[in-house]
């Protein structure tokens, strides 16, 4: 079993602080669903667990098993376990969506230990199949041209192919319509089990009917502030986050924007 | 190392040139004229580099003598990699100044396709040569450089595709240099006659350190009405030449070219490329990468001129700079007086890998002619950061990463060029030049 622990972390972007003390611990074999309203800060945890450029910490720490996350490199953090499938993933034009995953997998095996191009490919075409995707995206440019959809299945698609211990999926279920909805739900659920842990950022309740998560936090200003089981995620869908706020004493002042 | 004068060969010395090699008397001539045109006509004006010092002229002799292969199992480990000894029907390799190989197939003689050294064309088909050697691309009087060119040919190649052949399998020319002393006045002459096409790949390869003679070398493609021509060129020049390569393009009626060069020489260079669309319905597809290093100064211009009416030119270039490297990429569209329904786009990139790198991409629209589109599109930048995190963030490391968005930025040329070899060639000499 592996475990990823936040503790009192505190991120600033442009000199703005947005988070403001978040805790979080999550183990491998547990899906935890982060809910909130706009600007809570849940995009910019992503995001920093990741390493993203613009997010600086200021205070507190990331570990998965014991080891310092916050001071590797990005594709450290990849190595270690780590996975984001991210809002807006980047178009690279140039270079073909196998030739990328296969360099992933590849990264993280020793050199002379490359998987074989056969079973690459074996395993390319039956992800791809199981997303219900059309094999001729393994050969268009990663995320070049692709819509919104299919941003999101080629996510899930690295997801599957790269089989990290703790995946964060920053609002996979934005802009999603429900047939592509349940194929990536599909996807996350194919991946759950020992070895595999999952935070999954929303705004909706819409995407819990299908990946069923073990724990719900809620994050307001930059904190988590309330925890449960599912049942919490259901009581938010039909009450909104007022009765949250309201038990918290919590008011809206410094709501920020929530960085692409 | 002897270093000839400035144009130190004179018409005499340039007849006997002439004459030793047995060429008719006309291309004497021609050369003879175009060495006293070359003393006086003035030096090409690239825009926005300053060519003044550069030294176009000197070189130590004006052809060397080298050995050439007398099978495919000669060539070094390097050049067979290039070539698919196998399965290249027709191949045609020069080695410094000397047609060192040439191999074409039964069926293409049998069409009636000409493919040979271009001295020897000069010789045995002389009138087809006489009509389009310089007379209709490219003028021997357009500056020193083309008449310096005209008069001192050392090489290249001939190609011609007579009416209504379609050539399947691409045609391929390795340039081979492998001596520092080497100068090279390759002209390559590919007449694509009403309704023919061809494909023609060639590759420079210079296996000299740095070299002591001069590149000018001229190349024109003349697409007679409805003839398709795919040219793909590697330009692997080494340190030390001073290059100056002029490409053109003379396509008539519903015509079509398409270019697809990897500029990856380590010389400084000036490359002209320059098609002009004649025909109604003509078109031509233009893709250079270049790659940018050290302390070279390069300046590349890419102009489609159209003068038919429905005509379509497209301009890609890419490049990317590192080390002290200064290039300048000019990028011209020009739609003439007449040519209506034309459509001139054009796109140039430059991606920065150095703070002592200097790019700079202009593109520019000359439109005479209301009814007509015309777009284009420049940029000059680094390597997207963000780009670079969505990568790394999959467990690539930065350079990996670099080297993937670097590839991509480059893969419309590599992809584009129509040999498997020469298309692994030019990704590994990328591979060399980024690292």
């Amino acid at each position: 079993m592996s475990t990823l622990v936040i503790k009192d972390l505190h991120v600033s972007i442009e000199d703005k602080e947005i988070l403001k003390g978040l805790n979080l611990t999550i183990n491998t074999n547990e899906v935890h669903a982060i809910m909130g309203p706009n600007g809570t800060g849940k995009s910019t945890l992503a995001s920093a667990i990741m390493g993203h450029p613009k997010y600086e910490v200021t205070q507190g720490t990331i570990e998965i098993d014991g080891e310092n996350v916050l001071e590797m490199e990005v594709d450290e953090r990849a190595k270690a376990g780590l996975f984001l499938a991210m809002q807006y993933p980047s178009e690279i034009s140039g270079v073909t969506n196998a030739d990328f995953v296969r360099s992933a997998i590849n990264a993280r095996r020793e050199e002379g230990d490359e998987i074989s191009l056969m079973k690459f490919i074996r395993e390319l075409d039956k992800t791809m199949d199981f997303l219900e995707m059309d094999q001729e995206m393994a050969q268009r440019y990663l995320n070049e041209g692709f819509s919104g959809g299919e941003k999101k299945r080629n996510e899930i698609l690295q997801l599957m192919m790269i089989k990290p211990k703790f995946a964060i999926l920053d609002e996979i279920d934005s802009g999603l319509d429900i047939d592509a909805l349940k194929v990536v739900a599909k996807g996350i659920n194919e991946m759950r089990g020992e070895g595999f842990g999952c935070i999954a950022i929303t705004h909706y309740q819409r995407l819990l009917n299908y990946i069923t998560p073990d724990h719900v936090h809620v994050m307001m200003q930059g904190r988590v502030v309330k925890s449960g089981g599912p049942e919490l995620a259901q009581r938010l869908e039909a009450e909104g986050y007022d009765w949250i706020k309201q038990e918290l004493g919590i008011e809206d002042t410094d709501a920020v924007t929530e960085e692409a | 190392m002897t270093v000839e004068t400035k144009l130190a060969l004179s018409a005499t010395e340039v007849r006997s040139f002439s004459q030793s090699n047995n060429e008719p008397a006309w291309f004497g001539s021609l050369r003879a004229e175009a060495i006293e045109k070359a003393a006086e006509l003035p030096m090409p004006t690239p825009d926005k580099t300053n060519i003044t010092k550069w030294n176009f002229t000197e070189f130590p002799q004006h052809t060397v003598e080298s050995a050439p292969f007398s099978s495919l199992d000669e060539l070094s480990a390097d050049l067979k990699e290039i070539i698919d000894i196998e399965g290249q029907e027709n191949l045609y390799i020069q080695r410094n100044n000397t047609p060192a190989f040439l191999k074409i197939s039964e069926e293409l003689k049998a069409q009636g396709v000409i493919f040979t050294d271009i001295l020897t064309a000069v010789r045995e088909h002389s009138e087809l040569v006489q009509k389009y050697f310089m007379t209709e691309a490219v003028k021997v009087d357009e500056h020193k450089l083309t008449a310096y060119h005209a008069a001192l040919v050392n090489g290249g190649v001939f190609l011609y595709v007579p009416k209504n052949v379609v050539v399947e399998k691409p045609l391929q020319v390795v340039f081979l240099n492998d001596n520092a002393d080497a100068s090279l006045f390759n002209h390559v002459l590919v007449v694509a006659d009403t309704n023919s096409a061809v494909t023609y790949v060639q590759t420079y390869v210079s296996t000299v350190e740095e070299s002591n003679g001069q590149a000018n070398l001229i190349e024109e493609v003349i697409a007679l009405d409805n003839a398709q021509v795919t040219y793909g060129s590697v330009d692997v020049l080494a340190k030390g030449f001073t290059t100056y390569v002029n490409r053109r393009g003379h396509i008539k009626r519903d015509a079509k070219v398409d270019w697809a060069l990897g500029l990856m020489n380590d010389s400084d260079t000036i490359s002209e490329s320059i098609t002009h669309l004649i025909g109604d319905g003509s078109l031509a597809n233009t893709k250079t990468v270049v790659v940018g290093r050290g302390e070279q100064k390069q300046n590349f211009t890419t102009e489609i001129r159209h003068w038919g009416k429905n005509s379509e030119g497209f301009i890609l270039k890419h490049g990317v700079m590192k080390d002290s490297a200064q290039t300048i990429f000019n990028g011209i569209g020009k739609i003439e007086h007449g040519a209506s329904k034309s459509n001139a786009e054009q796109e140039s990139r430059v991606l920065m890998l150095s703070e002592g790198a200097r790019g700079d991409a202009n593109p520019i629209l000359l439109i005479d002619e209301d009814d007509v589109m015309a777009g284009h599109a420049a940029s000059v930048g680094r390597v997207d950061p963000i780009q670079l995190y969505y990568l790394m963030s999959r467990g690539l490391s930065k350079a990996e990463a670099e080297r993937l968005v670097i590839h991509g930025f480059l893969a419309p040329v590599v992809t584009n060029l129509p040999i498997e070899s020469v298309k692994n060639q030019l990704t590994k000499v990328i591979e060399g030049k980024v690292r």
